[in-house]
């Protein structure tokens, strides 16, 4: 039955992995680290099968006409690409696989407050999961990943009330790991790690817990209410029942812009550990990027309403949106601002989870600034519903969060597993991507700019040239994607062996074994310094 | 192991933690997280209420007088008698009483049932005077007359909050007897110490959440203006 015995390894001290076997042993493990990676063979599932949908949608567009599929069967296809990628790969990415291993590991305790929750958070995901997956067995979905009614409750014939259900039940996940994060920062960190010691992994991880418990409730009653209204046809938003199909922008917003953040905010937590790392460097402005982090994600629920600019809202709610949403600019290009100085006469070496980190900044930037022109209330009337907006999300959710939760994974990969990938595939993989990611997104600004709609099935074919461009790159993206994935894979049984610390990096993760034991620490740490002391004789005047 | 010896001090505490004091502010502070993520989850709820009672306002008067004043008023009563029956329960494991403690646990199982078997007998009688949005619509007589002033397809909404609002407060109330049930189970087994009570303290303040809600829930659907 044990497979230790068949090939046995030199040496191999008790860690996470080795410390028990069998399917049992993880299925209802409740140790943190184990939780984190079955978290990531989900995500990684999810990320696949959205994946997929966005390659059909590609060849699809290779045609003015539609090169593939029937429109009906493309309205499906971007629907269930942008519902399997936002709430089972993006949301629970970094959180519930980076947040579940490091943070416990960061804060120096023995696993999380509530380990049964964190399981439980596990299995509530699968089934959600499971859901959807049945709903785009059983016919799909076409209302978009933003379920607008009236179409939604009232006209669409397709399977709305299931993918309401598995995202309904997939929100207790991440509330559950948002709860349990919250928890542990504040009453579990080792002895002398004060709040302005943390890493700002935890700092990006605590804002991003607040938004998921405060915002995700809401999504969870909105879904409700919409099924409620599906399935009895009673009126709720249908305005021929008397109901307001505003109101289930403005609740179905209240959580979905944060949800954004949700997104975002860890890559960023991520992006700072790297950049301090291989610059060797002290942070730059180490407390305004922490409050920079809480900042995002307290503006992040004010500004829900510039999303809905062309619907029928008051104007003078619109002016307000809009100041609002350019002020989530500020805290946002703080960040950018400091990473670059922390740059600014570092030693900078080239690893693959600096790549990842740099190339986050620079999509991140571009993603950021062609945000302003959304949140501008005359430039968006003419850019909403287009390619424009396309474009400017996937620099973000791609270019940013993405690149963000590849770069963590490799940054930390030799203490996840205990082994070193290959350093040269790792670069090559990582600037795959970049080109690849560019060569898809960057023509659907200008074909956005031009006027091309999104989520329509064909298009002029004056279009043809920019979409041939983007489907190109798209291939080249999903090479990219394939790198990693196979020599990570390799990389677990024959990656040469990681020493606790391959990097020389600081935070209490490093200071433990590679891979760690199941009980974290042999001893609690005791924390004596700043956060990111890379250059000890600076760290003391900040 | 030092670690162990110090884990083998109490059955209750977890090994992720130092302590049982950690322990205990930890399971605080999670359960009042968890308060706040069910205010925002009813906050959704009643936030379109206020939008569309705000809107249709002589409709969600109109169903408000359909409603029973004095089975929501005795349920009031009866489900602020069960909060303090359950803060008498914290107590009694405050104070390590363990035979109080299982009583007093009853008895808010016994109040919560109650409650839940008046609304039970109100759902009924929605079905009686066919207000039941959606499965049996079809007001009449003098039900009509109350309703048909403010516009049916508006009254139809009132109740279509009504029973969502309701619904889901039973839903919780239910979940609630679960956790009390769990709790007497523990109780009997001694497991419950002065030292280590904090299940009971964080059920309790789950049950008392669930109160507030009805405090809300009363006056919003039954108290609707102009009556008497």
């Amino acid at each position: 039955m044990s497979t230790a015995t068949l090939e046995p390894r030199v040496h191999a001290p008790r860690n996470y992995l080795n410390a028990d076997y069998g399917w049992k042993s993880w299925l209802f493990t409740l140790d943190h680290k184990r939780i984190a990676l079955l978290y990531m063979v989900s995500v990684s599932f999810f990320f696949i099968i959205g994946g997929s949908f966005a390659v059909l949608m590609r060849i699809h567009l290779v045609e003015p006409q539609g090169a593939l599929v029937q429109p009906e069967t493309y309205n499906k296809l971007f629907t269930l690409h942008g519902i399997v990628m936002i709430f089972f790969f993006l949301i629970p990415s970094i959180p519930a696989v980076l947040g579940n291993f490091l943070v416990p590991l960061m804060v120096g305790a023995r696993d999380l407050a509530f380990p049964k929750l964190n399981l439980l958070s596990w299995y509530i995901y699968i089934v959600g999961g499971m859901f959807t997956l049945y709903s785009a067995i059983a016919g799909g979905v076409d209302t978009g990943w933003t379920f607008y009614t009236p179409y939604s409750s009232t006209y669409s014939n397709t399977q709305v009330t299931a993918v309401a259900i598995g995202v309904f039940i997939t929100g207790f996940s991440s509330i559950l790991t948002g709860l349990n994060f919250i928890v542990t920062i504040h009453k579990m960190r080792a002895p002398g790690l004060t709040w302005f010691r943390m890493p700002l992994f935890l700092w990006a991880m605590y804002a991003t817990s607040i938004i998921m418990v405060l915002g995700t409730p809401v999504l969870a009653i909105t879904l409700f209410l919409l099924a409620l209204e599906h399935l009895f046809h009673v009126g709720i938003f249908s305005p021929a029942l008397g109901g307001d199909p505003l109101l289930f922008q403005h609740l179905f917003w209240f959580y979905s812009h944060p949800a954004v953040y949700i997104m975002i905010l860890p890559a960023m937590g991520v992006v700072s550990e790297i950049i301090a790392c291989f610059a060797r460097k002290r942070i730059f402005g180490y407390k305004i990027i922490a409050f920079s982090s809480v900042a995002i994600a307290v503006l992040g629920f004010l500004v829900w309403g510039h999303h809905m600019f062309v619907t029928g809202q008051s104007v003078y709610a619109g002016l307000i949106f809009s100041m609002l949403s350019f002020l989530v600019a500020i805290p946002s290009a703080i960040k950018v601002f400091n990473w670059t100085s922390t740059l600014y006469k570092g030693s900078i070496s080239y690893e693959a989870p600096m790549l990842y980190a740099l190339g986050f900044i620079g999509l991140f930037t571009m993603g950021g600034l062609t945000g302003l022109f959304l949140a501008s209330l005359a430039t968006d009337v003419h850019l909403n519903g287009t390619y424009f907006i396309v474009a400017h999300f996937h620099y973000i959710m791609v270019g940013g969060a993405v690149m963000g939760y590849l770069g963590g994974i490799h940054f930390w990969w030799p203490k996840i597993s205990g082994r070193k990938y290959p350093d040269m595939w790792a670069r090559i993989g990582a600037v795959i991507i970049f080109i690849g990611f560019n060569l898809t997104f960057f023509p659907q600004f200008i074909l956005g700019y031009l006027g091309m709609p999104r989520r329509y099935a064909f298009y002029p074919a004056e279009f043809q040239v920019l979409n041939v461009m983007s489907s190109a790159g798209a291939t080249v993206l999903g090479v990219g994607y394939m790198i990693p994935l196979i020599y990570l894979i390799w990389s677990m049984r024959y990656g040469p062996i990681s020493e606790p610390n391959p990097w020389g990096a600081t935070g209490l993760e490093w200071k433990t074994a590679s891979p760690p034991p199941t009980e974290n620490f042999a001893q609690i740490p005791v924390v004596t310094e700043e956060a990111y002391a890379y250059a000890p004789e600076e760290a003391a005047g900040d | 192991m030092t670690d162990a010896e110090a884990h083998a001090q109490h059955a209750g505490l977890a090994h992720q933690f130092e302590d049982l004091d950690q322990q205990q502010d930890a399971d605080a502070l999670g359960i009042w997280l968890f308060l706040v993520t069910e205010i925002m989850f009813f906050g959704g709820l009643f936030a379109s209420y206020a939008i569309y009672r705000w809107l249709y306002f002589p409709a969600f008067q109109g169903g408000s007088h359909i409603l029973d004043i004095r089975l929501g008023a005795a349920n009031t009563i009866i489900l602020l008698g069960s909060s303090l029956t359950m803060v008498l329960s914290v107590r009694s494991a405050q104070v390590g009483n363990r035979r109080a403690l299982i009583l007093f646990l009853v008895a808010t199982m016994i109040l919560g049932g109650i409650f839940l078997g008046v609304k039970a007998y109100e759902y009924n009688q929605k079905f009686v005077e066919h207000v039941v949005p959606s499965l049996d619509w079809a007001p009449e007589g003098q039900t009509l007359a109350r309703l048909a002033p403010g516009g049916l397809e508006h009254a139809q909404m009132y109740f279509v909050f009504y029973f969502a609002m309701t619904g889901l407060h039973a839903i919780h109330m239910i979940i609630g007897m679960g956790l009390l049930l769990w709790l007497v189970f523990r109780a009997r087994k001694n497991d419950f110490t002065p030292h280590y009570f904090a299940p009971v303290e964080v059920v309790g303040l789950y049950w008392h959440f669930v109160d507030i809600v009805w405090i809300f829930l009363f006056p919003l659907l039954y108290l609707i203006g102009g009556r008497y």
